[in-house]
């Protein structure tokens, strides 16, 4: 059984619907990318997942229960978690003090998590005592990532990590994202560097419009042709 | 030295008295500009409503002859009048605020709803209480405490009020217990992250719900206390806290809005700035008067003590162009 499963799903904020029938489904064990133009409903869809638009209609399945538009609280302690493309760290409080907030739904005891995710990204146990608005981009990504993964996620929703990231950093947080991901930890992210984060991707997704135009492994939609013309640039 | 204990016990222990006050009342209105983001202009008229239940629970206190001796009654039944007050602050919001939240409406929207909370507060209070005014020590003395300065020639003492000085210790407890609410505890820092980014507090699964009641918790029972230690200073009247709500929103804007340090250090600046706005600076003068170039005149206030609303203006603009979100880099919108 899938962890995840989009079943033609519909929705929007209200006005014309932005999703058209997205259908998706995402294993343990995957890494999911989803690419395409502006406006094609990419992000839409992981906030659909996370219930912060509504969901008309289709369903939204996780581990075998049916979720669209439950609210964020109830879905971290089922184990999703998103980490948002843009102001996603609490600017004015520490590493640390941020960590702690993806755990609040937690009650168990949540410092071996910290030292996992410490260890997963040294450097933020070097400034875990620091302002994380005062960290670089690339840092700021990892205290998102890390925040996202305190409450232990199966799996974890990335809008456009490597968004504003130089290069070298872009390289440096997909790395993280396998790494993640070998941990055991799902991923379903939308990306913009659609040909570097296909190449690892298990599962990958391009919509237009609303809807899912292509669907396949990461290498297989490189692969083809007609992708490679209309997403890919050629 | 006579004229420098004059100028301590007006403006320092006035400053220190006032600050206070400011300071409590600000933490409150800054708190819930973080959390809720609106104006809440009743803010005042909630301390006034804590003040009149201190005043109420005092009367039946003395009634059933109830008192400790060295404290005023006031100050005894403060925690039940904290506790009370939060009761009625959490049914305004869920009577007034609530409904308008949960609807998506704008600041400005609930600003004018709090002015409503304002006009209904105190015409409540009105109607029970009537326009007069009241006081806390009607059958009991406001012990004053003087303290000799044993220097020779010196024949002033050093003087306050013991409200005075139990005013500061209770903001001192308060400003702690803040403190380690906000830096230790799991709510209290789930506070500062709905404070700093409310959509991500969200996504992280904070209950949003719980942490918009804790801070009406701490702004209702910060509100009693600001209010009842006001009353205990001067006297109980319904538009006691009303007439300073300028002040504390002066505070809490200079220091930062949303910045609880922020809005103690803008509450003891303007407490301070108004004392030495309206003191008479010719008493300092006066003994130099020698060696000065012109006549020091009978009275020398930067400005009379009706116009002392306008001090906490001056400042306010001041800091603004100077750091415009505040001392403490409080939330510009």
């Amino acid at each position: 059984m899938a962890l995840i499963e989009l079943k033609n799903v519909i929705g929007g904020y209200g006005g014309a619907p932005i999703l058209n029938g997205v259908n998706m489904s995402i294993e343990q064990s995957d890494i999911g990318v989803i690419v395409g133009p502006n406006g094609a409903g990419k992000s839409t869809t992981l906030k659909a997942i996370f219930g912060l638009l509504k969901v008309t209609e289709g369903s939204i399945v996780f581990q075998g229960e049916e979720i669209q538009n439950a609210l964020p609280d109830r879905l971290v302690p089922k184990g999703l978690s998103f980490v948002p493309q843009e102001k996603n760290v609490f600017t004015s409080m520490s590493v640390e003090e941020n960590l702690e907030m993806g755990a609040f739904t937690r009650t168990d005891d949540f410092r071996p998590t910290i030292e996992w995710v410490y260890d997963m990204f040294p450097v933020l146990r070097e400034k875990r005592r620091q302002p994380a608005g005062e960290l670089s981009g690339g840092q700021r990504q990892m205290v998102a990532m890390g925040r996202a993964l305190m409450s232990k996620p199966s799996l974890l929703l990335l809008d456009e990590p490597s968004a504003g990231l130089s290069p070298r950093y872009v390289l440096e947080i997909f790395e993280q994202i396998v790494k993640v991901n070998k941990a055991g930890v799902a991923i379903l992210m939308v990306e913009q560097n659609a040909r570097q984060a296909l190449a690892f991707a298990s599962r990958g997704f391009v919509l237009a419009t609303g809807k899912n135009r292509f669907t396949g492994t990461g290498p297989e939609l490189i692969a083809d042709p007609e992708v490679a013309k209309s997403f890919l640039g050629g | 030295m006579n004229e420098l204990i004059f100028f301590f016990n007006n403006v320092i222990v006035g400053g220190v008295a006032l600050g206070s006050i400011y300071a409590v009342g600000a933490i409150g209105v800054t708190l819930i500009f973080g959390i809720l983001r609106f104006a809440h202009f009743a803010h005042g008229d909630m301390m006034t409503m804590g003040a009149f239940i201190a005043f109420l629970l005092m009367l039946a206190c003395q009634a059933l002859g109830i008192s400790v001796p060295f404290l005023p009654t006031g100050f005894l039944v403060l925690p039940v009048a904290m506790v009370l007050t939060t009761i009625i602050a959490l049914g305004l919001d869920k009577g007034f605020y609530a409904p308008l939240r949960k609807r998506g409406a704008k600041p400005v929207t609930m600003l004018i709803a709090s002015i409503g909370v304002t006009l209904i507060i105190q015409g409540l209070i009105r109607l029970f209480f009537g326009s007069g005014t009241w006081s806390f020590f009607e059958s009991e003395t406001k012990q004053l405490i003087r303290i000799p300065v044993p220097l020779e020639g010196v024949t002033r003492t050093i003087n306050f009020t013991q409200p005075q000085v139990l005013m500061v210790v209770c903001t001192a407890v308060a400003v702690l217990a803040l403190h380690f609410f906000l830096t230790r505890s799991r709510l209290g820092k789930a506070m500062r992250a709905m404070a700093d980014n409310p959509d991500l507090a969200q996504v992280s699964g904070i209950n949003t719900k719980v942490v918009v009641r804790v801070t009406w918790i701490i702004a209702g029972s910060l509100a009693a206390m600001a209010g009842t230690m006001l009353a205990l200073d001067v006297q109980l009247k319904p538009d006691l806290a009303f007439n300073i709500v300028l002040p504390i929103f002066a505070a809490a804007i200079v220091g930062g809005l949303g910045q609880s340090y922020g809005a103690i250090a803008g509450g003891f600046l303007i407490g301070f700035a108004e004392t030495a706005a309206i003191f008479n600076w010719s008493v300092l003068l006066r003994p130099i008067a020698g060696a000065l170039p012109f006549e020091v005149p009978a009275t020398l206030a930067i400005v009379p003590t009706e116009y002392k609303l306008t001090v906490a203006f001056v400042i306010l603009v001041v800091v603004l162009l100077w750091r415009p979100t505040g001392i403490f880099k409080g939330a510009s919108s």
